[in-house]
């Protein structure tokens, strides 16, 4: 029991070190506390001779159950004062920390766009959080219900912006390279896109044609059907047509439902800027074709698309290992015969990356493969940082089994792996190399020596 | 829509955020994480209700609005609907055999208080045999501390919406230790109630009448900018009322006016009923608005800790009241401690107490002990609310107005629970206060609400 006089400190620390002393081993009361009436009454209470004492003093009362611990929480009780004298803690204000939400992200950070690549499942409530602070959303996320993507458009609309996705695997906007992105020249082309590796390979070969983009939005795979009625390929036609830099529209597409289609052409042709209309598919356009459209309509020459080749053994059977969903269906239709597999298929990506972040599964399938191998490797910011690091050993290893090996490379020399070192790399390693897609086909299938010749 | 530099915020993949940084593309991201369990498809449907955003705006535009001034102080059966043998009761609405002891202890003593019975044998006895009505204190525009006992020979704080007209009630603060509220019913208790009848309440009475309303927007933000939360830290408020309102107590009653003041000036938590009224008032002002998300009133029985949402009316949403984790007074240690008790978190529903902790750094240890960790559970609270206060400042954040309005759609988002700053009270009927600190509320709570606007 001790008293002592004006010495004071808030009741908020004196608990504190009430609770550390009576937390000792031994000490069975420990009561720190101004000597106000309360605190006197509950001293008391626990049998505490007291004495005399007022508001401005602090009162000390610990009970032990032998010297030595009642000596111990003296000790103690005599470092949390001087803890406290100095001030403790780590002291200063907070950090900042980050926002849990888009929304609050939104509030905190001058946004123009926002990039939304949470679980399909979640992306509704980030993407309407980025909508209602009138950004524009890119959304990478898969497995959005379509339900979902109807919402966030028509809100979308309200609020005059674009919604590019879901599953929008790609988008340029203001020279910014949103998802898999390349690194592309600026130029007069803007591109509407409902596939990403689609308008990837589009954009890639304008490039080495000398072609630049003002802007590239992708609108998801689904946009065009009917139950999304094109909703975001009519913003974003809409967008580019009052975009100053953008003098030539290219629409990359599937065949829209026939409605859509409908509408679609309606807003074409309301459109100042001229639009080169692509629609994939067997008897019709295929990326490469689109590219050299484009290229025309500019008046620029159509240059020979460039490719590495080097002689391959003939084989029986072609297998395309893909992980461009698009670049594998146009190669399936131009080859024309086939085993083809797109590794950045739903089934294939539960619970792990996507092909182009992480190969492993893909290159598992070309370890056992045979005959004639397609592939495609697409580079740009998002994609594996050195594709060829691990795939010209297993290219390598495929031609001494005799297996031969075409790929499209997709990608610029400007884009973080450089296309001419990727190709350089495949080429060494026993790989044809091909810059369009549908040469790579092309010539995969001129390979199979029984049957196609 | 295209021009200008681009500036992104990224939620979700790192390797797509470093794909921006690789660009050198300025960018925010976002510390995403799933949300609550089981909460998916009810926020999907939730943010879909096209009513939703402009409903929140609607409703968290009263709540920030509100023009909250003490008018007058008055007996609770003049105002209330509050007939003898009727007591209301602090948080969502419970029976004497659910009741935990504070509150059993609260309702005794408000039965010896009014006379309904003799000694504490019989209260409870009277109490048992359900022939006193109970019911919630939220449910007649009424908020009170703890139990938050309210019996009809009480005087109340009478607060008055100057921007959208109601009126909000909250019971006389009887200082700190045994005291009602904390389930004390000795005979010091009844007796302090019984001066409060006879002196307190009159007195205040007749100072308003003489000092007019007393503007309490403007009073809680200059406690807030001196240091309070408003909830465990109400020294600022109280000092700047009894500056307020001593020279009318001496004008209107020169012969009490040194009990009176000496009373006021014993009790730091004085201020803390009205400003529990000033909440109440401001948060039902965002009642039913059809699509909200707003909470409109956090409160507890001792027993459950319930949520009523802007959208859903009158509903209640529960879950169990958590202990608080706190420090304790004198011996008292966490096995005294009841569970989570009041109606004071009106305070953080209208973007006060943990709410504000930031601008209290005086008591800052309540959360951990530091100023950084204050000025942590302020910014977290911004993801859970609607708006930032305009008049309740936090100099220390640059002025940045409190986190107001929470959205239960955004507490499921983030599984951010609010930040409540509280009293502890003895679990055993009788004893009083035994510490202060923070609890967490149950997330079912919120989590169930939002599945009921799912389907409204």
């Amino acid at each position: 029991m001790e008293v002592r006089a004006g010495l004071y400190h808030d009741s908020v620390s004196l608990m504190r070190i009430s609770q550390a002393l009576g937390g000792r081993p031994g000490v069975t009361v420990a009561v720190v506390a101004m000597a106000t009436e309360l605190n006197l009454g509950l001293a008391r209470d626990v049998h505490f001779e007291i004495p005399p004492a007022g508001p401005t003093d602090l009162l000390i009362a610990i009970r032990a159950e032998s010297g030595a611990a009642l000596q111990d929480a003296a000790e103690e009780l005599d470092r949390q004062f001087a803890a406290l004298a100095r001030g403790g803690g780590r002291g200063g204000p907070a950090a900042e920390s980050a926002p849990r939400t888009t929304r609050s992200a939104a509030r905190a950070f001058d946004a123009t766009v926002a990039l939304v690549s949470v679980p399909g499942e979640y992306a509704f409530a980030e993407a309407m959080d980025a909508i209602d602070a009138g950004l524009s959303v890119m959304i990478f996320s898969d497995n959005v219900p379509v339900e979902q993507e109807v919402l966030l458009k028509d809100r979308a609309k309200e609020r005059g912006v674009l919604v590019m996705g879901p599953d929008c695997g790609t988008a340029v906007v203001g020279g910014a390279g949103l998802g898999f992105a390349n690194v592309l020249r600026p130029g007069p082309v803007g591109v509407v896109a409902a596939s990403g590796t689609g308008a990837q390979h589009v954009t890639c070969l304008l490039d080495h044609a000398g072609v630049g983009v003002s802007h590239v939005l992708g609108v998801g795979g689904r946009d065009l059907s009917s139950a999304v009625g094109g909703r975001s390929t009519l913003v974003a036609l809409a967008a580019l047509d009052a975009d100053p830099a953008t003098e030539l529209i290219v629409l990359v597409s599937k065949p829209p439902a026939p409605e859509v289609a409908e509408i679609v052409d309606r807003a074409v042709e309301g459109l100042s800027t001229p639009v080169v209309t692509a629609l994939l598919g067997p008897g019709r356009d295929h990326l490469t074709s689109a590219a050299e459209r484009a290229v025309s309509a500019l008046g620029v020459p159509v240059p020979q698309w460039p490719c590495w080749t080097v002689p391959q053994p003939v084989g029986s059977e072609l297998s395309g290992l893909y992980s461009g969903g698009t670049l594998c269906a146009e190669a399936r239709i131009i080859a024309g015969t086939g085993t083809f597999t797109d590794f950045g298929d739903d089934e294939y990506t539960q619970g792990r990356a996507h092909p182009m972040i992480d190969p492993s599964m893909r290159l598992e399938a070309l370890a056992r493969a045979s005959g004639v191998v397609l592939l495609d490797v697409v580079l740009g910011h998002g994609a594996e940082p050195d594709p060829s690091f691990r795939l010209a050993p297993a290219v390598r290893a495929a031609r001494d089994r005799g297996t031969a090996v075409v790929v499209a490379l997709v990608g610029t020399d400007s884009d973080p792996q450089g296309l001419l070192r990727q190709a350089e790399a495949l080429v060494v390693a026993g790989a044809s190399v091909f810059t369009s897609n549908a040469a790579a086909a092309g010539h995969a299938a001129s390979l199979i020596g029984s049957g196609a010749l | 829509m295209l021009d200008g530099e681009p500036r992104v915020i990224t939620t979700g993949a790192a390797v797509l955020a470093e794909a921006l940084d690789d660009q050198a593309v300025p960018r925010l991201g976002v510390d995403w994480r799933p949300p609550l369990p089981g909460t998916s498809a009810a926020l999907a449907k939730v943010l879909a209700d096209p009513r939703r955003e402009r409903a929140n705006e609607v409703a968290v535009g009263r709540l920030l609005s509100a023009r909250p001034a003490l008018v007058g102080v008055r007996p609770a059966r003049e105002v209330l609907d509050l007939p003898p043998r009727t007591f209301f009761h602090a948080g969502p609405p419970i029976d004497w055999e659910r009741a935990s002891g504070p509150m059993r202890g609260a309702l005794i003593g408000a039965a010896l208080f009014e006379g309904l019975a003799g000694d504490a044998e019989e209260a409870e006895r009277l109490l048992l045999s359900g022939s006193v009505r109970l019911d919630s204190c939220h449910h007649h525009r009424t908020v009170g501390p703890m139990a938050g006992v309210v019996s009809p020979s009480m005087w109340m704080f009478e607060v008055v919406d100057g921007e959208h007209g109601s009126t909000a009630y909250c019971s006389l603060n009887e200082g700190l230790g045994k005291v009602l509220r904390y389930g004390a019913y000795g005979p010091e208790v009844v007796e302090r109630l019984r001066w409060m009848g006879d002196v307190l309440g009159p007195v205040l009475a007749g100072a308003l009448a003489v000092s007019g309303p007393i503007d309490l927007r403007s009073l809680i933000a200059q406690a807030l900018q001196m240091g309070d939360e408003l909830h465990n830290r109400n020294r600022a408020a109280t000092s700047l009322l009894v500056r307020e309102i001593a020279p009318a107590i001496v004008d209107a009653s020169p012969e009490h006016a040194a009990s009176v003041l000496r009373f006021i000036n014993g009790n730091d938590h004085f201020f803390l009923n009205a400003g529990m009224a000033a909440g109440k008032v401001s948060a039902d002002a965002a009642r039913d608005v059809p699509g909200s998300s707003l909470v409109v009133a956090m409160a507890r029985n001792g027993t459950d800790f319930g949520v009523q949402v802007s959208g859903l009316g009158d509903r209640w949403f529960t879950g169990p009241a958590g202990v608080p984790d706190g420090l304790y007074l004198g011996a008292y240690g966490p096995d005294d401690a009841n569970p989570d008790i009041g109606d004071s978190t009106i305070t953080e529903t209208s973007g006060l107490g943990g709410f504000a902790m930031a601008a209290a750094p005086a008591i800052v240890r309540f959360v951990g002990g530091d100023v950084s960790d204050a000025i942590a559970a302020t910014r977290s609270m911004y993801e859970i609310t609607l708006a930032e206060h305009p008049a309740y400042q936090i100099p220390g954040l640059g002025f940045r107005g409190t986190p107001t309005g929470i959205d239960v759609a955004l507490v499921a988002r983030t599984g951010q629970l609010p930040i409540v700053n509280t009293g502890i009270a003895g679990r055993v009927a009788g004893t009083g206060q035994v510490g202060a600190g923070l609890v967490s509320p149950p997330a079912e709570a919120f989590t169930s609400a939002l599945a009921a606007l799912a389907d409204t």
